[in-house]
């Protein structure tokens, strides 16, 4: 069944939609799974574990240098999937798309190559709730250029310092501003368009992390004005192991190479080798096949829902869970963001977040604990760790319901 | 109702929630901080030790149910013990949850006093073992300054 794009997901949809999940059909200790993990990888629909056999069993071979009828719809296989990357986030060209393993790789990718560009004096600006992707890629940059990586703080509510923001950028030192669109922690949606207007008044460059945001709302490259763009494709309901970098033309055309090897050269001699154009240029050796095909198929599976109908069930979920979370005895909300997606962090008071994921997980509830790859920010929000639910297509307001229950009763045993 | 996992025996959770060991050791011969940078968990240890016996030790330990559980009765393990004895259970201790001796082979050699069983039912929540080794690691520096 197509589900035509409409504003809302009703019951039958979401049934519908649950049913194509198989894995939500498992369960775990006994109990049926209530999966509230998916902002650290979703779940996959039939449709993506399909495209990906059917490609193995039916299509396979290597891309770009076989002269045969397999290599050849593979190719075009693989290449459709860029093509699809490219319109689900409004690049002006299919060219823009360089797949990657994931978003840390796209991020060490610019990193490496637009950073090598820099000199020092130059700035790069991250913010304070940034995920270790955005972050340690940075760190190693300014050891190796020496340039200066500086730090936009948060707010307390959660939501990053625009003024603060505005005023590391005002010397004019920042080359680049690496920021998230959304926080994996606080679930905050950052003020996107207005930091790329603010990047670029300051003649500074930014990439976004989209890594959790692309999953919530429809993005458009070419609307929020941005330089470099990075998701990764098993967030997004399709595989792990493929990811995405889009960034401008001309920025990739004066970018060099970051991995040597196969397919990104145009030609080799043992005295020196020529490049070939993006984004080739990027795409060293044989690259995830099958992986992209899937993640191409996950992007074609998301907008047949909709993000208008998945951005108002998710916002739907998350209001109700900041409803009744708060009536567990003894937990506390991480974070107040003005925006926000379907990322709920808290913690309880007596419960440390790793008993509380051990108790959960025994009651058949996936959620994580831990400081989520972004030790900088617990420091700021002065904690060691959260427990985080968060939620995709498939959750359902009855299993936040058994969340806050199972919560009660671990709370309960505890105090 | 809630599914309680063999793991939060009565014993860790008293434990966790009162412990008997925690504090400083006043004119500690020994002192080491054990951290887990995964979870942030914590551990300080103090101890007052001659060649022959562990006279006091004491733990401030920042961390989970397991974890505060594993210090305290660790503490209360290996008091009075010689460090020698004291790190041969913190090898023991740590072998047998890392590599998972049978809980049977446990018994049967009678690998370890019986106030740390409670701790068997970890080697089934293997992402869990590093919170109750965590203590034993720091014993090890403590005793070996």
């Amino acid at each position: 069944m197509n589900m035509a794009p409409h504003d809302t997901l009703t019951r039958a949809d979401l049934s519908h939609l649950r049913a194509q999940f198989p894995i939500l059909s498992e369960k775990v200790h006994g109990k049926p799974l209530v999966f509230l993990d998916s902002a650290a990888s979703a779940q996959k629909p039939d449709v993506v574990i399909d495209a990906m056999s059917t490609m193995m069993r039916t299509q396979y071979a290597n891309i770009h240098r076989g002269l045969h009828w397999m290599s050849e719809r593979a190719t075009e296989a693989y290449e459709s999937a860029r093509t699809r990357v490219g319109e689900f986030l409004g690049a002006s060209s299919r060219e823009e798309i360089v797949f990657t393993r994931n978003s840390t790789e796209a991020i060490n990718l610019v990193a490496y190559s637009f950073g090598s560009l820099l000199k020092p004096g130059q700035a790069v600006l991250i913010s304070e709730m940034e995920h270790h992707a955005n972050l340690v890629p940075w760190q190693m940059l300014r050891d190796r250029v020496g340039i200066e990586l500086r730090v936009a703080p948060i707010t307390d509510t959660g939501d990053l310092d625009l003024e603060a923001y505005g005023r590391l950028l005002s010397d004019g030192k920042v080359a680049l501003v690496a920021i998230t669109h959304m926080s994996n922690v606080l679930g905050t949606v950052t003020p996107a368009e207005q930091l790329v207007a603010m990047a670029h008044d300051a003649g500074a460059k930014i990439l976004l992390d989209g890594s959790q945001a692309v999953v919530h709302r429809k993005v458009n490259v070419a609307e929020l004005g941005a330089d470099f763009y990075t998701f990764t494709g098993h967030k997004l309901y399709g595989p792990t192991g493929i990811g995405v970098l889009w960034a401008r033309r001309e920025l990739l055309d004066a970018m060099p190479p970051f991995l040597g090897g196969g397919d990104m050269i145009s030609s080799v001699t043992f005295e020196a080798s020529t490049w070939a154009p993006v984004p080739a240029k990027f795409e060293a050796g044989t690259p995830a096949i099958v992986e992209a095909v899937g993640l191409g198929t996950a992007i074609d599976w998301v907008e047949n829902i909709g993000f208008e109908a998945i951005g108002a069930h998710e916002a739907t979920l998350t209001a109700h869970a900041l409803k009744v979370l708060p009536d567990v005895p003894g937990l506390n909300i991480v974070g107040r963001p003005k925006e926000r997606g379907g990322v709920v962090s808290f913690t309880m008071d007596d419960v440390h977040p790793h008993d509380i994921a051990t108790l959960l997980d025994r009651n058949g509830i996936a959620v994580r604990a831990g400081h989520h790859c972004a030790e900088p920010l617990m420091r700021r929000l002065e904690l060691t760790a959260t427990a985080r639910a968060s939620f995709g297509v498939y959750t359902t307001q009855a299993e936040i319901d058994v969340l806050a229950q199972t919560l009660t009763r671990i709370r309960s045993f505890f105090v | 109702m809630l599914n309680v996992v063999d793991l939060y025996g009565e014993q860790i959770v008293q434990r966790a929630r009162k412990p008997l060991f925690a504090g400083v050791t006043e004119k500690a011969t020994g002192t080491a901080q054990g951290s887990n940078p995964m979870c942030g968990d914590r551990v300080k240890l103090s101890l007052r030790a001659t060649d022959a016996c562990i006279a006091e030790i004491r733990h401030q330990t920042r961390g989970c149910a397991i974890c505060m559980a594993s210090a305290d009765l660790m503490a209360q393990t290996v008091v009075g013990q010689s460090p020698a004895k004291a790190l041969e259970l913190a090898a023991r201790f740590s072998n047998m949850l890392e590599n998972g001796s049978t809980e049977e082979e446990a018994h049967e050699s009678a690998v370890l006093p019986p106030a740390l069983e409670v701790f068997l039912p970890l080697k089934s929540h293997r992402s869990r073992v590093r919170c109750a080794t965590l203590p034993w690691t720091a014993l090890g520096e403590a005793l070996t300054q």
